[in-house]
């Protein structure tokens, strides 16, 4: 693809996912109003709409400027703890996108995310957090195009399977970090608004790049929901 | 001279965590609030964060934080200051105000200032 018609892929996904966004606002919100302070889809929403617009009026853009205007424009606009997470992150690793988007660069795109989402929020799988949905995401993209040779669309379709699980995941464990931690165990039985709309915005990723590719989902239920070994690798 | 800047979710609570501290023999030093998110509702703002700091006439800040998401976006404004700011680790309103009391003090530096603030968190109350 050329410079420019990568960067109009990214802003037709960005423009998804302010879509997507926009329409599970209440449902964010119910979510964290459950275990949070009820404004994770008006901070998000607010987030995205800024995001697109913003990327819109880009001229002549790269997709590295797109990913980094959408990620400094998440941390001006969202506030609350998602900003700083979402926005810094995606900020952090835009740089990966300096020689464009291909199957490599969005697999160092997601691990520098990860490693940027887990230094700021200084969380870890099982603390009922977006990490919980990010890093199954992360690990089997990275496993799907590195090991087993599979195109970055299907590799995404994992990617996002392994997401929903983790999402899923999140549902009855106890919150030791953010704002669900203050409940204890009143957290249980509920589920991560981060890590639900983590797996909304890639769900939208996917359908942007199965639109833009052409490519149908091949996703078998293989995929892990947590990684195979924890992250400061001592096993399991 | 050091300066603190007080970050709360509230910009009421800010404000009011400030003027408590200023009372409280912080009168000689320069105490800024800041708070709320970027619609003006309850959240913290880098924005707002970011334009605190840089309007302050101190070149060395102490930032108080309150909760979760403040810390972040005050770390976020930090890495992008152009004066020396530290985040205490410390509870708002009592590091603050020991905060205050000794950024009063001529002799006060980045460092004891912090630390006074952090002594605070080991203030029982009972």
């Amino acid at each position: 693809m050329t410079e420019t018609a990568e960067a109009e892929a990214v802003i037709a996904a960005v423009e998804r996912v302010a879509d997507r966004i926009e329409a599970e606002k209440s449902h964010l919100t119910d979510l964290d109003s459950a275990i949070g302070d009820a404004d994770h889809g008006a901070n998000l929403h607010r987030g995205f709409q800024a995001a697109a617009e913003k990327v819109r009026d880009l001229e002549d853009p790269d997709a590295q400027e797109v990913v980094k205007t959408v990620g400094v424009t998440l941390v001006s606009e969202v506030g609350g703890a998602a900003g700083p997470l979402y926005g810094g992150s995606i900020m952090s690793a835009s740089s990966e996108f300096a020689e464009g988007v291909t199957a490599a660069t969005t697999v160092a795109f997601a691990e520098a995310y990860l490693e940027k989402l887990q230094d700021r929020g200084d969380a870890r799988v099982g603390d009922k957090t977006m990490v919980d949905a990010v890093t199954p995401a992360v690990h089997t993209y990275k496993k799907s195009i590195e090991q087993d040779d599979l195109p970055p669309v299907a590799a995404l379709a994992k990617a996002v399977d392994a997401a929903r699980r983790g999402v899923e995941f999140t549902v009855p464990l106890r919150a030791s970090k953010g704002r669900a931690s203050y409940l204890g165990w009143r957290s249980v039985g509920h589920q991560d608004p981060g890590a639900t709309s983590t797996l909304m915005i890639l769900e939208e990723l996917l359908a942007a790049a199965e639109e833009r590719f052409d490519a149908e989902p091949d996703v078998d239920a293989v995929s892990p929901t947590v990684p195979d070994e924890t992250p400061d690798g001592e096993g399991n | 001279m050091v300066s603190l800047l007080v970050v709360s979710h509230s910009a009421d609570a800010a404000r009011g965590i400030r003027d408590i501290a200023g009372e409280m023999g912080g009168a000689d030093a320069e105490i800024v609030a800041v708070g709320g998110d970027p619609d003006g509702g309850i959240g913290t703002s880098v924005p707002a964060i970011q334009e605190a700091l840089s309007g302050m006439d101190g070149d060395e800040v102490v930032v108080l934080v309150d909760l979760g998401s403040a810390v972040m976006n005050a770390e976020m404004a930090v890495e992008t200051a152009d004066k020396e700011v530290v985040i205490a680790d410390a509870p708002v309103l009592e590091g603050t105000l020991n905060a205050a009391v000794e950024a009063a003090n001529p002799k006060a530096s980045l460092e004891s200032v912090r630390e006074s603030a952090e002594e605070a968190r080991d203030v029982s109350k009972l």
